[in-house]
């Protein structure tokens, strides 16, 4: 692009498509238009085949486009009518090929259900005050339910819904169906007396409060002060299943579990038949493993105890006790053998101990031993000898004659 | 050992917890023979027991209604396929 602008500035230059989709992707990035309510007066109604609805909302001024796609007319109470006050509820974006910035509406209220959602707001602020929505009490499901109370109209969709799931997922467990009306000016009564009723008579494990989806009218006996209270007062822990899973009210708050789909609350409830035969047959795995590893433990200690046994049979205790009479035998010898040599050692001891004090040894030094041959007297004494006596005397290797010569 | 429920009184619960602590304990390989034998056998008749249960429960319906005496009693109920 070389051409310059009058302010010598480059202009982009867009393209329908271009800009509507810039467009859209600005009102799209703006979250308080994702998520808005549009009041104002219906007009230019239009329902065509496609069962798509569109219309305006608008005041005095100004109108918006609306738009609302078939599943969210289906869900509708009845169509609006123009001129009818309303609320819509959807997020703003645009359709790109007319350029029109339009709401894409999932809900609609109808006038005087803004005065409804006005008590919900206030009974729930002071249920909430009053502590009935706390999470500290509430209680824990059942891992293995035996029987389900199911609160909720003997002839809704939701019924079919709980026991379809149950069956699948569970069958082991009984449905215990307590009817009641679950729209219209006796619901809340009777809801609160089907609670009451299932807890006192059939004292099932868990209960499920379940309802289809339906208008905030239509929903409105689940937001009764009653109800809230029949729900905290309940034995059993209740899960709810009320609406679709945009919808939201007092009945979920107090409740112990709260679950989007009256199908979700009987899931919620339940372990599944899928998963526990899996489980099961990993559990037998592992049965099966663990015995064959305990055979191969016990069979090596089997093993071992069979040459502990073979040490101990009566023919092994033959060739045993007679090995050890041989070396009993041997052993003997030995000890007399060592006993002799002590005693000749000993022996050798005392002989040299004998000829150390011995004669001998004294002789051997230079001594004599003198003797009177008359008498054989050893000489002590002078006084034992007179000139002319014959003597013997004894020296270290012999002995010779003496006399004496004079004293 | 405690004395021990026939298995096919046991309800499923019952049945699959037992197992489960049975197999625990077999897996920890501390008893003699015998009775590792006992736990292999008891718990093979459990795991049986628990498949046999699964595959044969059918979702059992009943519906609570005011009786004659003012209370309310169960019935079977039924209810139409869509």
């Amino acid at each position: 692009m070389s051409v310059l602008s009058l302010f010598g500035l480059q202009s982009a230059i867009w393209s329908p498509s271009q800009l509507n989709r810039h467009i859209r992707q600005v009102i799209e990035s703006d979250y308080r238009l994702s998520d808005l309510w549009l009041a104002g007066e219906v007009a230019n109604l239009s329902h065509p085949a496609s069962g798509h609805l569109y219309f305006s909302v608008r005041d005095s001024e100004a109108a918006v486009r609306c738009v609302m796609w078939r599943p969210e007319v289906a869900r509708l109470r009845r169509l609006p009518r123009d001129g009818e006050a309303v609320e819509a509820h959807g997020h703003l974006s645009v359709y790109e090929a007319g350029g029109q910035v339009q709401l894409y509406a999932d809900q609609i209220r109808f006038a005087g259900e803004g005065e409804l959602y006005q008590e919900f707001l206030r009974l729930k602020a002071a249920l909430e005050a009053e502590g009935l929505f706390d999470s500290d009490r509430k209680r824990t499901l059942p891992a293995w339910p035996r029987r389900i109370g199911v609160v909720s109209s003997p002839t809704g969709a939701a019924l079919r819904d709980v026991a379809n799931v149950l069956s699948r997922r569970y069958p082991l467990a009984e449905l215990i169906l307590s009817p009641t009306p679950v729209q219209g000016e006796a619901a809340p009564a009777a809801i609160v007396e089907a609670l009451r009723a299932v807890n006192g008579y059939s004292r099932p494990d868990v209960i499920l409060l379940v309802r289809g989806g339906g208008s905030m009218e239509d929903l409105w006996a689940f937001n009764t002060e009653g109800v809230v209270r029949a729900i905290v007062d309940s034995n059993a822990p209740v899960v709810t299943g009320i609406g679709h899973e945009t919808d939201v009210n007092l009945a979920d708050f107090a409740a112990d579990r709260q679950a989007p789909t009256p199908s979700a609350a009987a899931e919620i409830a339940t372990p599944d038949r899928a998963e526990l035969a899996a489980e099961l047959t990993q559990i037998r795995q592992r049965l099966a493993r663990a015995w064959r590893q305990q055979r191969e433990t016990l069979h090596s200690q089997l093993a071992e105890q069979r040459v502990a046994l073979g040490l101990g049979s009566p023919q092994a205790r033959i060739a045993n006790a007679r090995q050890r009479s041989d070396d009993l035998a041997r052993r003997l010898v030995a000890a007399v053998r060592h006993e002799l040599a002590l005693r000749q050692a000993a022996l050798r001891g005392l002989i040299q101990t004998l000829s150390a004090v011995g004669p001998e040894t004294v002789l051997a030094r230079g001594y004599a031993v003198v003797r009177r041959l008359a008498d054989g007297e050893v000489v002590r004494s002078i006084a034992q000898v007179t000139a002319g006596d014959s003597l013997g005397v004894r020296v270290s290797d012999g002995s010779f004659g003496a006399r004496v010569e004079g004293n | 050992m405690a004395k021990k429920k026939p298995v096919d009184q046991l309800r499923f619960e019952e049945a699959f917890e037992e197992l489960a602590a049975l197999v625990e304990q077999l897996e920890g390989g501390e008893q003699p023979l015998e009775e590792s034998l006992a736990l292999f056998e008891r718990g093979q008749a459990l795991a049986a027991h628990c498949s046999q249960l699964l595959e044969q429960a059918e979702l059992k319906l009943r519906q609570l209604a005011p009786d004659a005496s003012g209370g309310y009693s169960e019935s079977d109920l039924e209810i139409e396929a869509e």
